[in-house]
């Protein structure tokens, strides 16, 4: 066996090696994806029944509210830490970052796999405490007092707790071993200023991980030992404060949606760019815009919590901060049209889903700056305007860079090319879908429709069935998503080293679809 | 669950919703519901003077995310047009422009500065009013409401949500009360909310208004009332299993009926009133929660 190994330096190890013990950036990759799509099914499922729920006043499917809650709460966390994280940061990330670089794999590759496999107990201890006692009814954002054991008895509550404990060191793990390969690993030639903006993504978040999570670790140990050691961080009767929670999940929490969208925003500019046929419009403009998108993402967390009692002076601090981010997120959106601008574009999926990705996203910032006015944010706060809001830059902006990616990549990742024909068809699902769904949930918001609700104001009836509709067309695509990975994977052309042709410059391109198990036997160089 | 009966009933509730506004207008022309509409695509109309100001800053921020989407909407169509492949075979190389990138840059905070100065003048304005006409005191409880008047002998009493089963003709699903919230037209209303079990939001949307009620916090805040009416809202933050479940009803009546409003509740509730000699407690008992949680 060692002589084999030896003797085929390329031979990939036997499944148990590769796949439980893998320590390859690629192979853990695609755990990671895997991982994400199964998370996905997951809370997919919620959403779809929490809207047959909404899809007519009184109460339908769910037996109370308490079971509505946990339904919420599980939706959001999955969809939050067991679907988008893991599918861009640990999945694209793993897969493209150190080839984009040119490095030979992560730098701690035992690091890598434990990330990973950390994500996996996690969503179990999760999905599992669904099913135990009264569930993790308290939202994502799991607010005390709700969340402390007067209101939350059973463990189920500790179990989502640990869940985010075990996620959490997964992410900071991860990011520190992003950093240090980032930062220590690029090839020769490779500057930071010549970085693809795929990788200036994964640093920035990777950096946001490393100085958010920990504070969440934080703040959920307090509310473990809150709830199970008598102390009373949290507890007002003990002169603790449970605004102090709201202040430290948010620290964590704002930051957290930019680690959502900026490996998004990466992917999207490597997909603008090929398919225009020119290189990135205002590249060090881009880079540095999610540099600043990262810093003042850390200054605005207050805007969440406009109506629980904070200062005014606060509040107008916190509203003109929140105002800022949208500065460097206008000039993304308007470099992303300027690298179009003068291009020859071909309207493969991959660039559906970028330029979908464009215009979605710039109707969820400027949703953003409506409700960065804490004047207006007074009646709007926690209504269903915030739910269209914060789905059109994550179902719709996070999402749409998700599905970008996998068509832009999944030939380099599987060897095998998509239909195209199909890809087209399932973009045009999910975009009506996805838009049906979420665009009425402003209306409701408009008309004081507030979240987390099983069962709503009779009036708010007709966009609540609508919103339904669009849900089954988003889940049809969903399934029809898998049929197109089915007909790629069972009839899919063979997939040239650079089948995007001469628009796709990064390094990727350079090796085999797909790569080598060690994709570089000797480090490129760059020019 | 999607049977032909269910979808008729959703209908009936939803002409249901419709029929206190038809009430209403019947009864008194200047009576107005502050409730959501059938199809209704903007915010709820205003009955005081801090939604009036909302609509005036939203309107100007509304027109101003369209003009963005259009644009942006249309400078995507632009080059979808006229840069695909077939039109533009050859693309240029260009790939800077300093002029454009600091047009980009600069534009859009002007803009910003044009919403971010009324909406720090309106934040301000919301905050607190200086001349309070009358505070009330909000608890938010699970899963009801506990007013309390302070100024008018400190009688509370407590707003529970109507069941389905006891609405009366005229009273909304999920949105009416027993008793409610009742204030004086155009009178400046104090609000100072509190918890005492987790934390609720006290939300009208109709009169601009919504401020946490938080235990071990007491907060202000403020609203008034410019037309007679009733102005609904719900709890708006997540509390548990009834949380959608506790509505907020406020009555906004002439300075007249609110004077015989208050005489008749001082009598109704007088076991609420503390007692003159001692110290001028405000509103119940708030022990329970705590002492569940010692019990533990």
């Amino acid at each position: 066996m060692a002589h084999a190994a030896h003797a085929h330096h390329d031979h990939a190890p036997g499944f148990v090696k590769r796949w439980l013990f893998s320590t390859n950036h690629k192979d853990i990759g695609t755990l990671y994806i895997l991982f994400s799509v199964v998370a996905a099914i997951v809370g997919i499922a919620l959403s779809v029944l929490m809207r047959i729920e909404l899809q007519q006043p009184g109460m339908q499917i769910f037996a109370d509210g308490q079971m509505w809650n946990t339904y919420v709460s599980a939706h959001g966390l999955i969809m939050v830490f067991f679907v988008i994280m893991p599918a861009l940061i640990g999945g694209f990330g793993n897969w493209f970052v150190p080839i984009m670089i040119g490095a030979p794999d992560m730098a701690f590759p035992r690091l890598n796999n434990i990330s990973f496999w950390l994500l996996v107990p996690a969503f179990l201890l999760l999905v599992a405490s669904l099913f135990v006692g009264e569930g993790p009814g308290a939202g994502w954002t799991i607010y005390p007092p709700l969340s402390d054991s007067t209101y939350h008895p059973s463990p189920a509550m500790d179990m989502a707790l640990f869940s985010l404990h075990l996620a959490g060191a997964s992410s900071i793990l991860g990011a520190a071993n992003f950093i240090t390969t980032i930062l220590n690993m690029r090839a020769p030639g490779m500057t930071l200023h010549k970085m693809p903006l795929f990788v200036w993504a994964i640093l920035v978040t990777a950096f946001l991980l490393l100085l958010a999570v920990p504070v969440l670790g934080g703040a959920i140990t307090m509310l473990i030992t809150d709830r199970n050691f008598g102390t009373a961080f949290f507890r007002p009767e003990g002169g603790g404060d449970p605004v102090l929670f709201q202040h430290l999940f948010w620290f964590f929490g704002h930051p957290e949606v930019y680690i959502m969208i900026l490996p998004a925003f990466g992917i999207i500019s490597h997909v603008i760019s090929t398919f225009s046929r020119k290189p990135v419009f205002g590249y060090l403009g881009m880079a540095y815009a999610m540099v600043a998108i990262g810093v003042v993402g850390f200054v605005v967390w207050a805007h969440h919590m406009y109506t629980s009692g904070i200062d005014v002076d606060t509040r107008a601090y916190f509203m003109a901060a929140t105002l800022v981010i949208a500065v460097p997120t206008g000039v993304k959106i308007f470099s992303w049209i300027a690298t179009m601008w003068g291009g020859s574009i071909r309207f493969e999926t991959p660039m559906l889903f970028a330029i979908g990705f464009i215009f979605l996203f710039t109707i969820g910032g400027v949703t953003g700056v409506v409700l960065a006015n804490a004047s207006i944010t007074q009646i709007l706060h926690n209504t269903y305007y915030v739910v269209a809001h914060f789905h059109y830059v994550l179902s719709l902006g996070a999402v749409f860079g998700i599905y970008a990616g996998i068509y832009y990549w999944i030939g380099k990742m599987s060897g095998r090319q998509y239909p195209e024909k199909l890809g087209k068809i399932h973009f045009w699902l999910t975009f009506i879908g996805v838009n049906l769904t979420f665009f009425p949930m402003h209306f409701l918001g408009n008309q004081g429709m507030p979240r987390r609700y099983p069962d709503y104001a009779d009036a708010m009836w007709g966009w609540n069935l609508i919103s339904s509709i669009g849900s089954y067309i988003s889940v049809v695509s969903f399934l029809f998503f898998f049929y197109v990975m089915y007909v790629t994977f069972r009839r899919g052309e063979q997939a040239a080293p650079n089948y995007w042709g001469e628009g796709a410059t990064t390094l990727e391109w350079q090796v085999s679809s797909p790569p080598p198990f060690h994709t570089f036997e000797e480090l490129p160089r760059i020019r | 669950m999607l049977t032909m009966p269910s979808v008729i009933k959703g209908g009936a509730l939803m002409a249901a919703g419709l029929a206190p506004l038809l009430l209403a207008g019947a009864a008194a022309a200047d009576q107005m519901v502050g409730a959501p509409e059938p199809w209704g695509l903007g915010l709820q109309a205003a009955g005081g003077v801090l939604k009036e100001r909302i609509h005036d800053l939203n309107q100007l921020v509304f027109w101003i995310i369209v003009g963005i989407t259009v644009f942006v909407g249309a400078l995507l169509a632009f080059v979808i047009l006229r840069y695909n492949a077939a039109r533009n075979p050859v693309p240029s190389t260009t790939s800077h422009n300093t002029t454009l990138e600091i047009v980009w840059t600069v534009i859009p905070v002007l803009i910003l500065i044009v919403i971010a100065i009324p909406s720090f003048r309106l934040v301000y304005y919301q905050d607190r009013t200086r001349e309070a006409d009358l505070t009330v005191q909000v608890i938010g409880r699970q899963w009801y409401w506990t007013y309390a008047y302070p100024d008018h002998g400190g009688f509370s009493f407590d707003s529970r949500p109507v069941p389905d089963e006891e609405l009366r003709p005229g009273q909304l699903r999920n949105l009416s009360v027993d008793e409610p919230l009742v204030v004086p037209v155009g009178a400046n209303v104090r609000v100072l909310t509190s918890g005492v079990d987790v934390i609720h939001s006290f939300f009208v949307p109709s009169l601009g208004v919504q401020r946490y009620t938080i235990p071990g916090r007491t907060l202000e805040t403020w609203f008034r009332a410019d037309r007679p009416g009733v102005y609904y809202g719900q709890c708006n933050q997540i509390c548990g299993v009834n949380h959608w479940f506790m509505p907020i009803e406020v009555r906004a009546v002439p300075r007249e009926e609110f004077d015989r409003w208050v005489a008749d509740a001082r009598r109704r509730f007088a076991h609420t009133m503390p007692d003159p000699q001692g110290a001028p407690a405000l509103a119940a008992p708030s022990a329970a929660p705590i002492t569940l949680a010692d019990a533990r």
